[in-house]
């Protein structure tokens, strides 16, 4: 649907259609300038009159991270176990920090913007989407803290890190996109499956390592627990993007220890994820069509 | 003539109780209950619009207009048969529809208009015409939630009215205006209709019908009652047995 000035004149207006528009994902990039308004929209009415509005996307990060470093790497002793620590923590806590605060807002969105969706003629895959970009734009500055800290703490770089951090990256965006628009759709239609996305977000904390290092699954788990642990695109995310800051930063001298052809996983696991977002996609026009009437 | 909106043999069902908890759902389906019962909305419905035409469409409360209307503007999809249309669409379906409460007016113009698919140049171009239209100007910059309910219908109808829309869907903003603005309004519609742009005007108020409109179509129990002349479809309903009984007739 382009928009057409002047008023109805002798001008074609095209075929007839249906009514309504089923691009999906494909419909969302073409109207940048709606998606944007979301995003404004949510950034909005999630911090008005609220007391310290936009810092408490950096309050609380820290907040976590000041816990997991004194209980975990104080109290319990890790810090001995993993050199640079609070490195380790932070790169990983990023990633995981995405996906659930993708998978929390994305899985409420649709609900959310239910009095839109009552009368939207646009593809409602926007407010997943929106959810997503809203995430990004909270992560941005705690991806310059973390790249400012490794270059204070001696970040030394080789190429592969460079490929890990982009490879991390695009996995998270690409799962988490498709996990916010399955969820986003199955939340409308079943009522209970909020308490499901709070498992998983719990469930997730743990899955990734983040409070324990990669070597100790090594040795849990064998070869075989290692791939399915492996399998997991969040654990992915978070090694690649450990590869990317926390190796390089480590001293040569410590070890440290990495899944054996990470970039390999990872870019395996990019494939894998991009399927899921079509899959995620068909999920969501499945479940889009009664949207309107269920709301 | 070219064909703007075609309805074509259109059923809609409602399920009663939608949202399920799994639970509840798995337990249904072992014990092999029937999963939900349904409510027939519109039943068999079909007619044609032409380009230019401005129809209305009436019928008791209850009759499947609204829902008709939220099939042809795209929001809900047939269970079976189908609705085609051709060109842009924009109108009202709720009063308050896609007016988010928490933001200021300026800030709602902007998205809604952005919904019904304008540009960012296009609202820009249009604003201060919105506005004005509106007559929130002292409200602009107060969050919608704290407007009137006839503010809310204002704001709503002048967004929508700017939309360079071909085919332009009313639902009852008419009922909560006032009257100065309700004669705004219908000139607005007047407009419209004569620059050529498809209308199709649910309303409850005869003579709104009568004046806009050269069609009505009725809606009875989700069934087309009767398609023809305003006046036949006045009688059809009865409303003029007591030309006055609604009690709004005599306005506007
Ligand atoms: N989402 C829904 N779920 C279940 N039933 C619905 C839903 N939407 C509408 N209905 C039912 O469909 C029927 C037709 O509703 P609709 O809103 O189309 O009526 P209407 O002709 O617009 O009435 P009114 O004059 O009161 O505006 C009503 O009985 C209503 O209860
Ligand atoms: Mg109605």
């Amino acid at each position: 649907m382009t928009a057409v000035a002047d008023p109805v004149g002798d001008r074609d207006l095209g075929p007839l259609q249906p009514p309504g528009d089923t691009t999906g994902l494909f419909g969302v990039a073409r109207r940048r300038y709606l998606l944007k308004l979301l995003v404004q929209k949510e950034l909005k009415v999630r911090y008005q009159a609220s007391l310290l509005g936009l810092a408490w996307s950096y309050l609380k990060p820290l907040v976590r991270f000041s816990m997991y470093f004194f209980v975990l790497g104080l109290v319990l002793d890790l810090r001995g176990e993993i050199p640079m620590f609070a490195l380790h923590i932070f790169a990983a806590m990023i990633m995981v920090q995405f996906f659930t605060d993708t998978l929390n807002a994305g899985t409420k969105s649709v609900i959310k913007n239910k009095s839109l969706v009552r009368k939207m003629n646009v593809p409602r895959e926007m407010f997943p989407v929106a959810s997503l970009l809203v995430t990004t734009y909270h992560t941005g500055p705690q991806y310059l803290i973390l790249i400012i800290a490794c270059l204070f703490l001696g970040w030394s770089p080789d190429p592969d890190a460079f490929a890990a951090a982009v490879l991390g990256i695009a996995i998270m965006l690409t799962i988490s996109l498709a996990v916010a628009l399955a969820f986003s759709a199955l939340n409308v239609s079943f009522r209970d499956f909020g308490n499901f996305v709070e498992t998983i977000g719990m469930l997730v904390l743990w899955s990734a390592p983040m409070l324990y290092p990669w070597e100790f699954v090594a040795e849990l788990l064998g070869p075989v627990g290692e791939q399915i642990y492996l399998a997991n695109p969040v654990a992915m995310a978070v090694l690649l993007n450990q590869r990317a800051f926390w190796v390089p930063t480590v001293d040569p001298d410590d070890v440290t220890y990495m899944p054996d052809h990470l970039l390999v996983h990872g870019v395996v696991m990019l494939v894998v994820c991009v399927g899921l977002v079509a899959v995620a996609q068909w999920i969501f026009s499945r479940h889009e069509r009664a949207f309107a009437e269920k709301l | 003539m070219t064909e703007s909106v075609v309805v074509d043999h259109v059923s809609k069902q409602f399920t009663l109780q939608n949202a399920r908890t799994l639970k509840q759902r798995l337990v249904r389906r072992v014990e092999g209950q029937e999963t939900n019962p349904k409510f027939v909305a519109l039943d068999d419905v079909s007619f044609t619009v032409e380009q230019g035409e401005a129809i209305g469409l009436m019928g008791l409360n209850g009759s499947g207009k609204s829902t008709l209307l939220k099939l042809i503007s795209g929001v809900l999809r047939p269970d079976s048969g189908s609705v085609l249309t051709r060109g842009r669409i924009a109108g009202l379906i709720e009063v308050t529809a896609g007016f988010h409460p928490q933001l200021s007016g300026r800030e709602n113009i902007f998205l809604n208009a952005a919904i019904l698919g304008m540009g960012e140049t296009e609202v820009q171009g249009k604003f201060d015409e919105i506005v004005e239209f509106a007559g929130i100007g002292r409200l602009l910059d107060t969050p919608v939630g704290r407007y009137s309910s006839g503010m809310f219908a204002r704001l709503g109808f002048s967004v929508a009215a700017a939309v360079d829309s071909d085919i332009f869907i009313i639902d009852e903003v008419l009922a909560v205006g006032d009257p100065p603005f309700k004669k705004k309004c219908i000139k607005r519609i007047k407009q419209v209709r004569d620059e050529g742009r498809t209308i199709v005007f649910v309303s409850h108020n005869t003579t709104q019908v009568k004046r806009l409109c050269t069609r009505a179509v009725v809606l009875e129990e989700g069934r087309l009652g009767f398609d023809g002349s305003v006046a036949d479809a006045v009688h059809h309903l009865r409303y003029d047995d007591d030309t006055d009984e609604d009690g709004d007739g005599g306005e506007i």
